[in-house]
């Protein structure tokens, strides 16, 4: 329980409105994205500045209050739930865009940032910033950062950590930290940035951000092709990525995936496709013409049934309307929607597709499958109903066997959604012992009181 | 209703429908309230595990969550945007009647709303007197606008602009109508709505005027009462029924194609909400519930779907500049925009232009502007920042309700922009 004088004191920091204690407050952030069940904080605190949130952090260590900061809540492993009667920290009082530098092309931001309002005003300067993951609407720059957010177009230009130069943050102490820089070279001292990207709140709090930003592409092309044989698909991804051709974005749907979407959008797909590949490819104009015509060819040379190139803004729309309805035309099938992102080597997306084929008819589950070819990341999304004790149990067995699939095929347990609580059970069959030991030391010397996000990401 | 116990079970009978939220938090993004008080609270996702920790046992505060619950527009930007199709607004309509069973119904709303709204007749006399004796305690605000405001008043009203009632209530100076078909071989039954009625007579006359004009028949009792949202929106359901009960016996019995409103809030009422909540009513009154939903349509819906408004007719660029801005409620529950642009793109003293954002909410929200008035002006006065930098002289729009809201927000920054019915535009060009 927190005491009322403590209560008072965030209030004079916060001011009242930013300090919430009361039961029903609480509860709307006791849960994330994840399906996992809610856990009940006893405070939440919402500082508009930087002085605020440090000192706040500060108050939190010097009461050995567990600390979970929260951006929109969007987060698919759990690593925003908090723990039992602690701390809700929100980045969404500090949501300014500081800096947008075309000269030297980097963005300041702090933390709470929404990923599509940033994007947004990049892009009213003639800049881009790349990373796009699903939830970009609502989720914030901070958060991003702290689960290394993908999105689709990872394949050509990267995931978020590829565009972390720098940040200010908070360790568990309240004390600021500064690392990296705003030049495109730094070598001053260790890449700290790097160890806080991916963090999920466990080293500390971010105060500031610096963002790379590129120049847009002048031209796009998408293009979508059908395929009755999986292998046909898979062949194509490889044969595109082996002509040294690097789209944007390479999606694939499968089968079950496509009469989801073509139930629920009507947008004309085959509904006897085995899969479905949505490509798109973007640079100078004369690049984006001699590559998408390589792109039909090698699709079409590896059986493709109906190939069909976006001739116009529209067209091009109508193409990524197929992929956006994805997870809305599988999510309204069961009352339930589990979301994996297990990730492969590219090369092994026919293995991966085919194990995860296997864990639906050996425990009698409903999977579709969707993703990003291009890179490996997939996203095999079990409908269920949890409130259906006996299925619920073969759907964890199916993501034990998923995981193992991933592995064995040489790769990792998440792509894109992080650890956090839901995951944290299979990181040692992954990393091993003495990595996860490793880890214990980093967390033991950065928050020896242990309250930045406890029992996120390694077993306590 | 006092025990917790039974209050769960009912809360059970929600849990298929809200299930369904996958949390995602998307409706974040299109929620108007959040915009402005970024609180989880006041989501759908946020309402949604309220009610389900409720359900749990997890919290015991009722009076908590109902306050939460209540602090929504209803204005369904969530339901239109969620990817997995929850109904955010059937969810929080259900679960309004069932925490008011449980917590009961402020003294205040009780005396609105059983002892006024649920007598249609002697609502009509209480607003008639208040018609006759405004004038003695407010003063004008805008000329242009038709706005008053009121110092004496301000404990009660705040800083509010209001639209004056009207001296004498539509119903009262039409009288009950039943004109015959003509060329168009349609019938029409008029639901003029509460705010038409006692507010803006204007479009009451203005409807007719379109109908007759296109050889449209028109049946309208003046029997008709209040669709129901407020009650319904109180979590009333006994006051809800009694309306509804009251308008099945004016319109009921007779034939017509249609049962048309210029009232969004009154069209997506009776087509939407009434036939949720038919379980309420005997069998054969939830028959006659669905068949009287089926034919309710908004006037432009109806002059456009019918095919009384020309395809080919050529798009006007009259002199006045007009916008037009999507009430919540059509386009939102019932995906109708198109319709109502099409009526005001065919009148010749008409030059339309879009407003950016034409589908925002206003931040009405019926009794949510009086209980919650400056988050209510703060949403309002985005959409007024649009209306203004669109350069329009007029902001036309198809709910009454967001005409008092715009009016109040357009006259409180003392802007030179009017606030018209579509219809008003329409039939004003008729000859």
């Amino acid at each position: 329980m927190i005491s009322k004088t403590l209560i008072r004191e965030f209030e004079t920091l916060l001011g009242a409105e930013n300090v919430k204690t009361q039961e029903a407050d609480c509860m709307a952030y006791a849960y994330d994205a994840a399906v996992l069940p809610p856990v009940m904080p006893s405070i939440v605190l919402r500082p508009s500045d930087s002085d605020a949130l440090g000192k706040t952090i500060r108050l939190c260590n010097d009461n050995r209050l567990p600390v979970t900061v929260r951006g929109a809540g969007t987060n698919l492993s759990g690593g925003t739930i908090p723990s039992l009667g602690g701390v809700v920290l929100l980045t969404t009082g500090m949501n300014r865009i500081l800096e947008i530098n075309e000269a030297d092309l980097y963005a300041v931001v702090q933390p709470g940032v929404v990923t599509a309002k940033f994007a947004a005003a990049v892009q009213a300067k003639g800049l881009f910033y790349p990373p796009d993951p699903g939830s970009q609407a609502v989720s914030t720059i901070a958060g991003n950062v702290a689960e290394n957010a993908g999105g689709l177009r990872g394949l050509k230009y990267g995931v978020t950590k590829d565009y972390v130069m720098g940040m200010d943050f908070f360790d568990a102490n309240g004390d600021l930290i500064k690392n990296g820089s705003k030049t495109v070279k730094c070598v001053t001292g260790f890449n700290l940035a790097g160890l806080m990207t991916a963090s999920e709140g466990c080293f500390g709090v971010f105060n500031r951000i610096i963002l790379k930003l590129v120049p847009p592409p002048a031209a796009q092309k998408a293009m979508m092709a059908v395929y009755d044989s999986e292998a046909g698909a898979s062949q194509t991804v490889s044969d595109i990525i082996s002509n040294k051709i690097v789209p944007c974005t390479l999606e694939i749907l499968d089968n079950f995936t496509i009469r989801a979407v073509e139930d629920f959008a009507h947008a004309g797909l085959p509904t006897d496709a085995a899969s479905l590949l949505l490509i798109e490819v973007d640079g100078h104009p004369a690049q984006v013409a001699e590559e998408a015509e390589k792109v039909e060819t090698i699709c079409r040379k590896n059986g493709c049934t109906r190939f069909q190139a976006a001739q116009s803004a529209e067209e091009r729309n109508k193409v990524w309307e197929a992929r956006r309805a994805a997870l809305s035309a599988l999510a309204r099938l069961r009352p339930t929607t589990v979301l994996e992102d297990a990730t492969v080597p590219r090369s092994q997306i026919p293995h991966m597709v085919r194990a995860i084929n296997e864990v639906a008819r050996k425990y009698s589950l409903t999977i579709g499958t969707f993703g990003h070819a291009g890179d490996g990341n997939l996203h095999p999304t079990i409908l269920t109903d949890k409130r259906d004790k006996a299925e619920w149990l073969r759907v964890e067995k199916a993501i034990d066997d998923i995981f193992d699939a991933a592995l064995s095929l040489g790769g990792t347990l998440s792509g894109e959604h992080g650890i956090g609580i839901a995951k944290s059970k299979y990181l040692a069959g992954e990393i091993g012992a003495s990595s996860i030991e490793y880890c214990r030391k980093i967390k033991k010397a950065v928050d020896p009181n242990n309250i930045l996000n406890p029992g996120k990401v390694l077993l306590s | 209703m006092k025990d917790i116990q039974q209050l769960t079970t009912m809360l059970k009978t929600l849990e298929d429908q809200m299930t369904v939220c996958m949390h995602c938090g998307l409706c974040q993004s299109v929620c108007p309230l959040y915009t402005q008080t970024l609180n989880e609270a006041d989501v759908a996702r946020g309402k949604i595990c309220l009610l389900g920790g409720l359900s749990s046992r997890m919290l015991d505060d009722v009076q908590g969550v109902k306050d939460r619950l209540d602090h929504c527009l209803m204005c369904g930007s969530c339901a239109a945007n969620c990817p997995s199709g929850v109904n955010a607004l059937e969810i929080f309509l259900k679960a309004r009647v069932i925490l008011t069973a449980y917590q009961g119904l402020s003294p205040a709303r009780k005396m609105i709303l059983r002892g006024a709204l649920a007598h249609p007749r002697l609502f009509d006399r209480i607003l008639e007197l208040g018609a006759k004796s405004q004038s003695l305690f407010s003063q004008p605000a805008s000329e242009l606008l038709g706005t008053s405001c009121s110092e004496v008043m301000s404990p009660f009203i705040g800083k509010r602009h209001f639209t004056p009632l009207a001296d004498v209530p539509f119903h009262k100076r039409c009288g009950s109508m039943d004109t015959p078909v003509g060329a168009s071989g349609l019938k029409a039954a008029f639901y003029y709505g509460c705010l038409t009625d006692k507010i803006y007579p204007n479009i009451g006359d203005a409807v007719l005027k379109a109908l007759r004009h296109h050889g449209v028949g028109v049946w309208m009792p003046i029997e008709q009462a209040c669709c129901g949202i407020p009650a319904l929106s109180s979590g009333d359901i006994s006051s809800f029924k009694k309306l509804v009960r009251a308008n099945l016996k004016a319109f009921g019995s007779r034939g017509f194609d249609a049962l048309v409103t210029p009232c969004a809030t009154c069209t997506s009422t009776i087509r939407e909400f009434w036939p949720m909540f038919a379980a309420e009513f005997s069998d054969d009154e939830a028959a006659d519930i669905r068949t009287l939903a089926a034919k309710t349509i908004d006037i432009s819906a109806f002059l456009v779907n019918s095919g009384l408004i020309s395809d080919n007719a050529k798009l006007s660029a009259g002199a006045a500049t007009m916008t037009y801005h999507d009430p919540c409620h059509l386009k939102k529950s019932l995906k109708i925009s198109v319709q109502p642009r099409r009526l005001l793109q065919s009148s010749p003293s008409c030059r339309f232009v879009e407003m950016n954002a034409a589908d925002s909410c206003c931040g009405s929200g019926g009794s949510f502007n009086l209980l919650h008035y400056e988050t209510s002006a703060a949403i309002g006065m985005r959409k007024r920042d649009n209306i203004v930098a669109s350069g329009a002289a007029t902001v036309t729009t198809s709910c009454p309700a967001c005409m008092m809201q715009m009016t109040d927000m357009l006259s409180r920054r003392k802007d030179a922009v009017t606030v018209r019915h579509v219809i008003e535009v329409y039939a004003a060009d008729l000859v």
